[in-house]
């Protein structure tokens, strides 16, 4: 019925939140950030639907879980985008480590 | 019936290696306006994915919510930010390489562990279907209470991100 084995899938969301959480260390701009955050994100959503799948016998249980993070993903780009707008406004920059206000 | 069997996995494989290789050019890309482009390109790869799971009800949701939501707000936040983005900035910082390596390790460990754990895949589980009505229905039964609860964060998300986005009031002039 279904093609392929479960781990080829975890192996596959694995190298998804890999690329997802290399982009967040190393991009400088906090737009990047968020966007490689959403993959991470997305990554993990597939392991959620993928156990659903394969190990449970009412599949709903993981899509129901998936639904939730994809809403809060949702709220966490708007939160974010918003502050970044904010960020921008008052100090003209978007880049990560230009904002050390904090650090010392 | 055994050459539709090899068309899916051959398929299904093709949709994975498209949607590493537009992550990768989320990741790497100079021009954010791009990254956004792959990001869509990678998300709409991946409801493919969820269709080939048998879960359509959350391809439709990723589609709508992901690329017609989160992918209009980031371009949105990319166009009124990008001015200074569209000159030669650097975009990464200098912990590529550090990056890299603990990734690398990370991911081997991880595979290692995947690859060795027994799953409990079952041939019952296999065949359990589900539909968007069976997800209505866990969704006003079981899951009642974190529905409400996450309908409250999403009101109380978005009014923060009003007060936070608009532009404060001119103070009053001595």
């Amino acid at each position: 019925m279904i093609a392929i084995p479960l781990q080829h899938i975890l192996i596959f969301s694995l190298l998804l939140f890999a690329i997802g959480l290399y982009g967040a260390l190393v991009r400088r701009n906090i737009i990047g950030i968020l966007i490689s955050i959403e993959l991470m994100v997305n990554a993990s959503n597939i392991n959620l639907i993928a156990f659903s799948k394969y190990t449970s016998l009412s599949p709903e249980t993981g899509q129901i879980f998936a639904l939730f993070v994809i809403a809060l993903a949702a709220t966490a780009a708007a939160v974010g985008l918003a502050i970044v707008l904010a960020l921008y406004r008052i100090r003209k920059t978007v880049q990560a480590d230009e904002v050390h206000l904090l650090k010392w | 019936m055994e050459l539709l069997q090899l068309g899916a996995k051959f398929g299904i494989y093709a949709v994975m290696a498209a949607i590493l290789v537009f992550a990768l050019g989320v990741v790497t890309f100079r021009n954010l306006f791009h990254c956004a482009l792959c990001l869509a390109a990678a998300l709409i790869g991946t409801a493919g994915i969820y269709i080939a799971l048998q879960a359509e009800f959350l391809a439709g949701v990723q589609i709508l919510l992901y690329v017609g939501g989160v992918i209009t707000l980031v371009v949105f936040a990319i166009m009124l930010t990008e001015h200074l983005a569209g000159k030669t900035v650097r975009q990464n910082n200098a912990q590529s390489l550090p990056a890299i390596v603990g990734l690398a390790g990370f991911v081997t460990a991880l595979i290692a562990l995947i690859l060795k754990t027994p799953w409990p895949v079952t041939e019952a589980a296999l065949k359990a279907k589900t539909s968007a009505m069976g997800l209505g229905e866990a969704l006003m039964g079981t899951y009642v209470f974190p529905f409400e609860v996450i309908s409250i964060v999403l009101l109380a998300a978005l009014i923060g991100t009003v007060v936070i986005a608009k532009k404060d009031a001119p103070e009053e002039r001595p």
